[in-house]
């Protein structure tokens, strides 16, 4: 036996019976990025364009041996520019459709992703990040942050901004991202990283219905028969149309904040100290936590799963009689802006993070979080 | 025996009743007439998707009456692969200027060409970018005063040369068609009808990538009467972009 409960090496080549592995409650081991492009396909996904980059190329890899077999259409496009665009003919053609990329191909998208926002098309986009500013290096990041949640591209629009932690969290979320889409005609970005996308955890996949017949698409271009003929833009020239039409905007993310916020808190009631992370570095928070649970210190989790809508209010609810908040990301602190907003001066926030692509470790943390205690509790 | 003519003037079925923002002399209106009369000629214009682009005639959609989608500025053949992809029974065509499609979209045009995607392009070459006001386009002409090149385009001054689409991707093996026309005369408007249905033709027969660039007046940017300005295409313009089928 090569490892406990490990029988057999597969190859996962063009001739592997994917179908038959994806599908029957079976357990495979299988990386953030073969994960999010099986689900893609699960949920009934039947359109991919996408350009190579690092960290998401084995998601295009499985994508091009998949897509064609689940009788959808894979095209390998010219940039990343081309391959939003073709989304964007796809999702008006009424296909559940993905583009994937890392953060400098997601930087080329942002056109096309205002585009499908100001034009209501229904759209997931992957974004594995990658450390930057420019080129940068291909480690994990999470510095996207707020070109993700805050805009990105032109224009008043939002997108939903899911932010796994688990590889199978990473299959669930994507599944979920396509019935959002649907849902509120809109866009919806995983925002997940490098290390997520290539690391590979055994999950559990269990046969689920894609949901896209549930969402009637009567706006789609399918030609116009027995119909009026439909058009999809974003142009609204005659004067105060547009503002009407942004309006209808607002009031759906208005929507999308009511009822679509999640996240994830664990140990919450008897803690006075809180962490909050999101993806990856939640799982690195909660194993800090642990050692300083095993230290007598008594911390809760506290981690975003919609990064936007953010819950804001869950935050400052939940974290209502603690002492403190620490936030850790792989980032400048680009979240802490949106803890700080959430809790309004009412907790001292505390930041830990890395950038460049250097990942921080428990050890790490705890040491800062030490660090910051005591500091705080001689002043 | 000759042919019956039809001389009864009618509105193409396909064509709304809706008068156009097009200038005085505008060589759009003509195209989309032509186009509008073929969708209904093939008898297409239920399963018709027209991809239109970022130019003058951004708002083709109020004009013509059958499914059509904006693309972002260049991008009409990369919306209009997918598209054609996901419903291979729909005929799909884009209808792009200039700038839209040989400048910023140059990649996006090369690619759809280069896959050999079966598809219809209707290329509008007006010699300048019409909708910010007459810029220098790619095809502006050498010597040709616009916005940008107050003295006259000028390669010696790095304005680079007229760049030749046509010629260009008909060297692409999944190019199945290139014709260039011009709808400057009747002789010519009939000429480039004839090429426009070729080019539809051929996407209903599978056979690959079809493109008709058609040389079009803008008057006004030119500043010329409409009269001036199609002595212009055809003393001026056909010099550079000689007419007829390339492939
Ligand atoms: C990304 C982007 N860049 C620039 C523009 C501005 N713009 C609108 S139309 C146009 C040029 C249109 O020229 P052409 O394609 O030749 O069409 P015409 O108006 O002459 O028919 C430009 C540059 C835009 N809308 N989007
Ligand atoms: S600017 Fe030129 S291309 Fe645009 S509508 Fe006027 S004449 Fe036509």
């Amino acid at each position: 036996m090569l490892y406990k409960g490990l029988t057999k090496i597969i190859i996962l080549d063009s001739r592997f019976p994917y179908k038959k592995y994806m599908s029957a409650n079976k357990k495979v081991l299988i990386t953030g990025n073969e994960a999010m492009a099986e689900a893609a396909l699960q949920a009934g996904c039947r359109f991919f364009a996408g350009y190579p980059i690092t960290p998401q190329n084995e998601l295009i890899a499985y994508m091009a041996k998949r897509m064609p077999k689940a009788g959808g259409v894979f095209i390998q496009a010219e940039s990343e520019i081309a391959a939003v665009n073709m989304v964007f003919g796809a999702s008006a053609a009424g296909f559940r459709a993905i583009t994937t990329s890392s953060s400098p191909g997601i930087s080329l998208k942002q056109e096309g992703i205002s585009y499908m926002a100001g034009a209501q098309l229904p759209c997931v986009i992957i974004n594995v990040m990658r450390a930057g500013p420019g080129l940068g290096n291909i480690t994990p990041s999470q510095g996207d942050y707020f070109q993700a949640t805050k805009g990105g591209g032109h224009g008043d629009y939002n997108l939903i901004v899911l932010a796994p932690s688990t590889v199978a969290e990473a299959f669930e979320l994507t599944m979920l991202a396509f019935d959002l889409a649907d849902k509120y005609r809109n866009p919806v970005m995983i925002l997940t990283d490098a290390f997520l996308g290539q690391m590979a955890e055994p999950i559990e996949i269990k046969r689920q219905r894609p949901k896209n017949k549930n969402f009637k698409k009567d706006w789609a271009l399918t030609g116009a028969k027995n119909r009026k003929p439909n058009v999809i833009s974003s142009l609204f020239i005659k004067e105060g149309v547009l503002e009407e039409h942004n309006k209808k905007l607002q009031e759906k993310y208005k929507s999308v904040r009511k009822k679509e916020i999640r996240y994830k808190s664990l140990n919450l009631k008897e803690a006075d100290i809180v962490f909050v992370s999101y993806g990856i570095v939640s799982r690195i928070a909660q194993e800090a936590a642990n050692i300083l649970k095993r230290e007598g210190m008594n911390i809760g989790l506290f981690s975003p799963v919609t990064l936007w809508p953010f819950p804001y209010k869950q935050l400052k609810q939940l974290t209502a009689d603690k002492k403190a908040v620490f936030v850790f990301e792989l980032s400048s602190g680009q979240m802490v802006q949106d803890v700080e907003f959430a809790l309004d001066r009412t907790l001292p926030v505390y930041f830990y993070g890395r950038m460049g692509g250097e990942v921080f470790s428990e050890k790490d943390i705890v040491k800062f979080v030490k660090k910051k205690l005591t500091y705080a509790g001689k002043s | 025996m000759p042919e019956k003519v039809n001389l009864e003037f009618k509105k193409p079925r396909s064509l709304r009743n809706v008068s156009t923002h097009y200038c005085p002399g505008c060589g759009h209106g003509i195209v989309h007439r032509l186009v509008t009369e073929i969708v209904d000629e093939l008898e297409i214009r239920e399963k018709t998707v027209a991809i239109a682009p970022v130019g003058c005639s951004v708002i083709a959609y109020d004009y013509w009456d059958f499914d059509v989608s904006e693309a972002a500025h260049g991008r009409a053949l990369a919306v209009a692969t997918a598209m054609k992809r996901c419903r291979p029974n729909l005929v799909v065509f884009t209808y792009q200027g200039d700038g839209d499609l040989a400048s910023i979209g140059i990649a996006e045009t090369l690619y759809a060409a280069n896959r050999g995607e079966n598809l219809t392009c209707i290329f509008i070459n007006n010699a300048c970018y019409g909708m910010t006001g007459g810029q220098m386009a790619p095809t502006t002409l050498i010597g040709q005063k616009t916005t940008t090149t107050p003295w006259g385009r000028d390669p010696a001054k790095g304005d680079g040369f007229p760049l030749k689409v046509s010629e260009l991707i008909a060297n692409l093996p999944g190019v199945c068609y290139v014709e260039r026309v011009s709808v400057s005369n009747p002789q010519n408007v009939i000429k480039t009808k004839k090429a426009i249905k070729q080019a539809f033709l051929n996407q209903l027969e599978d056979k690959g990538f079809s493109l008709v660039e058609i040389l079009s007046q803008c008057p006004v940017i030119w500043r010329m009467t409409p009269q001036e300005a199609v002595k212009w295409v055809e003393s001026e313009m056909i010099k550079t972009f000689p007419l007829g089928r390339i492939k």
